[in-house]
């Protein structure tokens, strides 16, 4: 990949920034998964999502289950002025809000996760507790692919289901990799939209970086009725930077000097902006 | 008491409307009313325990009580790690319940059987751990806790059995069942029975046991477990759980810890299944849990002290 056409609009751009910035300064990995989000997170956070205050009980909520991927989340909350640059630059350290996996004492996350497969139940939950509450708020979930092997996924796909939860949005970051191989040599889901219709899910496909097609995909979802929803969106792990894309050791590897230089380059931005 | 909690939740639900249950398609029999009266705060969420306490912690941090029900091993070991990253972390207000105290679900065999329960909810600290002995208890118990702020386990036993004299619930004290001055024997759940079937047979012989409900485990009712264990010097633990873990070790540590001089015997299950099961009755029995087994220990450890 090069130049900045292929690593979406502005606010996207940002988020990849603050992801190589930060893990960067923190010496910390998960920046493959992170940047494979960026597109859907940016998507979510500036045209998506209403909050207008992160206390609002009726604002949409968005629970990042792939938890791993924190730091596009961090970025997201910082662009839309829910999280400080001063706390954001805590990232890993002592003392800090910000983890490597979300937890819910930062403003604007509402459930820690990290561990697999269990913020996706807790978004089932939050989405029976608006509908049981009259609330109009939705709720969207971002889950990874390798998320999909942990049995309770399936558990929670058969209650939305079963209760016609409409109110909830389920996306799946579907890049192909998990945390030290591929899907297809470790557990291959394909035909992943497959698998969510059988569940009777209505399910949608798209390219997880073509944001004018993920918001055309989101904001025409009627979440007053019918069945839940997901968007598997295809991505690229490691999405906009080429040394990173579709390479494992990017799942765990923090970057050196060398490598943010290029990273920054690749992205369009400034290295430290 | 596991009818008591199918009346008493009916109760809680009709005043409080943050009340909500969910079973993991369990309580045939049981829950039927509650299901009848509250349609709209009931889901059978399926053999599917670790999604239960998932959906609860999403409806417990909107501002529900919500209830989940299940026999005491599917409700606390299957689901363990979403108790621990769910109700506990958040510190939401989810309520445990966990049916069959230790053998209740005798023939049912070892996949039914609840002998840790106690011990990996005691272990996390925020948890409240409830173990009534009878269903007076199980009632006032869960009147008097199911709106605490943070998440609760209650242990529920299902046999039914001699009746045991009407006693209340504190969180701070503990229920004296039957006084005593020769020995103590601090009972944990619906095995009371056994304890106090034990102290009429040591009557029998001139010794007199005093028995007591510790109804809540966690936080533990320390001061209440420490005065009363220093004026007996020889005190007893028993519960249809492994020995580690539950109220035995409690009591354990109590004394240690408060240098507290008197002889311990905890009575309690120290070996895995052997493969064979029985009615209820029968693997106390098998286990040294029943009031004979108990008594001839107790007398045992009295002798050898005289």
């Amino acid at each position: 990949m090069n130049g900045t056409s292929d690593v979406g609009d502005l606010f996207a751009r940002c988020v990849r920034q603050i992801i190589l910035e930060q893990s960067r300064r923190a010496n910390v990995g998960h920046i493959g998964s992170a940047l494979s989000i960026a597109d859907l997170i940016a998507v979510l956070y500036d045209r998506i999502l209403k909050i207008r205050s992160a206390s609002d009980p009726d604002r949409d909520r968005f629970i990042l289950s792939k938890g791993h991927a924190a730091l596009a989340l961090y970025a997201a909350l910082h662009l839309k002025g829910l999280l400080d640059k001063r706390t954001l630059d805590t990232y890993c350290g002592d003392d800090s809000l910000l983890g490597v996996h979300p937890e819910h004492a930062l403003p604007g996350v509402d459930f820690c996760s990290g561990s697999l497969g269990q913020g996706f139940s807790f978004a089932v939950g939050t989405a029976l507790a608006a509908r049981i509450q009259g609330s109009k708020r939705r709720v969207f979930v971002l889950l990874s692919d390798a998320e999909c092997n942990e049995g309770v996924v399936w558990e929670a796909v058969q209650f939305a289901a079963q209760h016609r939860l409409s109110n909830l949005c389920a996306l799946i970051d579907l890049n192909g990799q998990q945390a030290i191989g591929y899907t297809k040599d470790i557990l291959d889901l394909s035909p992943m939209a497959e698998k969510w219709r059988a569940f009777r899910w209505e399910a949608f496909e798209a390219d997880g970086h073509d944001q004018a097609a993920i918001f055309r995909l989101l904001s025409g979802m009627n979440f007053a009725e019918g069945t839940p929803r997901v968007v598997v969106a295809r991505t690229v792990f490691g999405k906009g930077v080429s040394f990173m894309e579709n390479q494992i050791p990017w799942h765990y590897l923090p970057m050196n000097k060398e490598q943010y230089a290029r990273a920054c380059a690749e992205i369009g931005t400034a290295e430290g902006t | 008491m596991r009818n008591a909690f199918a009346k008493s939740i009916i109760e809680l639900a009709e005043k409080d409307e943050r009340v909500v249950l969910l079973t993991g398609d369990l309580g045939f029999m049981v829950l039927e009313p509650f299901a009848r009266q509250f349609p709209k705060r009931f889901y059978n969420v399926g053999a599917a325990e670790q999604n239960m306490v998932g959906v609860a912690t999403g409806l417990a941090e909107a501002g529900f009580i919500p209830f989940v029900y299940s026999i005491a091993n599917f409700a606390s070991l299957r689901p363990y790690e979403f108790i621990r990253n769910g109700p506990l972390l958040h510190r939401l207000p989810v309520r445990i319940v966990g049916i069959g105290d230790g053998f209740d679900y005798g023939p049912a065999g070892p996949t039914h059987h609840g002998l840790e329960d106690v011990g990996v909810m005691r272990l996390l600290p925020g948890m409240t751990v409830i173990a009534p002995a009878s269903p007076s208890q199980t009632r006032t118990a869960l009147q008097e806790t199911y709106a605490l702020a943070g998440p609760v386990y209650y242990r529920l036993g299902k046999a039914s059995g001699k009746p045991l004299p009407e006693i209340g619930f504190h969180p701070e004290t503990i229920e004296t069942l039957r006084p005593g001055r020769d020995a103590l024997i601090l009972t944990l759940g619906g095995i009371a029975q056994e304890a106090l079937a034990a102290a009429e047979k040591l009557e029998a012989k001139g010794v007199f046991l005093e028995v007591a409900a510790v109804a809540q485990v966690a936080p533990a009712p320390e001061s209440a477990i420490f005065e009363m264990a220093r004026r007996f010097p020889v005190v007893a633990t028993l519960e249809a759980h492994y020995v580690c873990g539950g109220i035995g070790s409690l009591v354990a540590e109590i004394i240690a810890e408060h240098g507290i001089k008197t002889r311990l015997v905890r009575f309690g299950v120290r070996e895995f299944s052997s493969g064979r099961t029985g009615s209820t009755t029968w693997l106390r029995k098998r286990h040294g849990l029943d009031g004979e087994s108990v008594a001839e220990t107790i007398l045992q450890v009295l002798g050898g002290r005289r």
